[in-house]
């Protein structure tokens, strides 16, 4: 059976249906990360006292370089596509991924080093919402770390069979993608620099 | 969106001219932390700087400045909906609205504040 609508243009939308798909997941994942936000602005609001410099600012600055870099090798993989240049779109999201796992090893060490010293999320409410707001984003980075594994292993065969239909997958991809690193850009100055 | 070639091929440079820009925004909101400046004022830069470098993100990575108006509308409806989410920490302020007020005709303070 043949799902209609993956390359070709609806004409009442004037979208492939994937695309209008990634675009309202999106936008529920909007109302996720602004539900966790505003209940930051709530506690922090409430809180008689808040902690500064609890993180590591250089390990936050560095992930954000990384997330950025992901960005941009991402979307130069479906640049690449457009192009016709199989071979520079998998070098570029296999960059995105090691990118992507790189920014976990990151993570791993700074969680590591707040629960060896006995902080965990239930140590104090600055870190219960650190550990919520940030252990989600990861959850998402891994999400898409999924994803692009399955498009550098069994999914790029689809390339040969349609590769407009690759091409598209590989975008809505990159838009996830791009919104995770959005996150990122908010989550960064908002838990460790302010 | 860009399907054609050419407009791909003439974006690559724009990806990389974004990408550097993002990174020496996050230098600047790096080095305005080190400045200790006064809480709003660093909320106000640091927010600040983190729309301009979403809004670089979402209208060049993500293609939002040129896209089909059912996105624009999906948006549009996520946006408002945004915005009720943050107005939330506000309501809850309403809670005490009038029970700091005196009682008429007495100068009693409600108890809690």
């Amino acid at each position: 059976m043949n799902i209609p609508y993956t390359v070709e243009i609806r004409p009442d939308t004037g979208l492939a249906n994937g695309k209008l798909g990634i675009w309202l997941f999106l936008a529920s994942e909007v109302m996720l990360f602004g539900a966790l936000f505003s209940t930051y602005i709530i506690l922090r609001n409430g809180a008689a006292e808040w902690p500064h410099g609890e993180l590591s600012v250089p390990l936050g600055a560095i992930n954000t370089v990384i997330l950025i870099s992901s960005s941009v090798t991402m979307v130069m993989a479906w640049a690449s596509l457009k192009m016709n240049d199989w071979a520079k779109h998998r070098l570029y999201l296999i960059a995105t991924f090691v990118l992507a796992a790189l920014f976990l090893v990151n993570k791993y060490f700074e969680y590591s080093d707040h629960l060896a010293k006995g902080e965990g999320p239930w140590h104090s409410t600055f870190l219960a919402i650190y550990f919520t707001l940030t252990g989600l984003h990861g959850l998402h980075i891994v999400g898409g770390m999924i994803v692009m594994a399955y498009f550098i292993g069994p999914g790029a065969k689809l390339w040969r069979a349609n590769a407009d239909q690759f091409a598209n997958r590989i975008e809505y991809t990159g838009l996830y993608w791009h919104f995770v690193d959005l996150v990122w850009i908010f989550l960064f100055p908002v838990l460790y620099l302010l | 969106m860009h399907s054609d070639h050419g407009d791909v091929h003439a974006s690559v440079r724009k990806y990389f001219m974004i990408g550097a820009a993002l990174l020496i925004f996050t230098g600047i909101t790096v080095a305005a932390n080190l400045m200790h400046l006064a809480i709003p004022l660093a909320i106000t830069v640091a927010l600040a700087i983190a729309i301009t470098k979403a809004s670089m993100v979402a209208a060049v990575f993500m293609h939002l400045s040129d896209e089909k108006k059912w996105i624009y509308g999906a948006l549009l409806l996520t946006v408002v909906f945004f915005i009720v989410l943050m107005s939330v920490p506000s309501f809850t302020n309403m809670d005490s609205i009038g029970r700091h007020e005196p009682a008429i005709g007495g100068g009693e303070h409600p108890a809690g504040h």
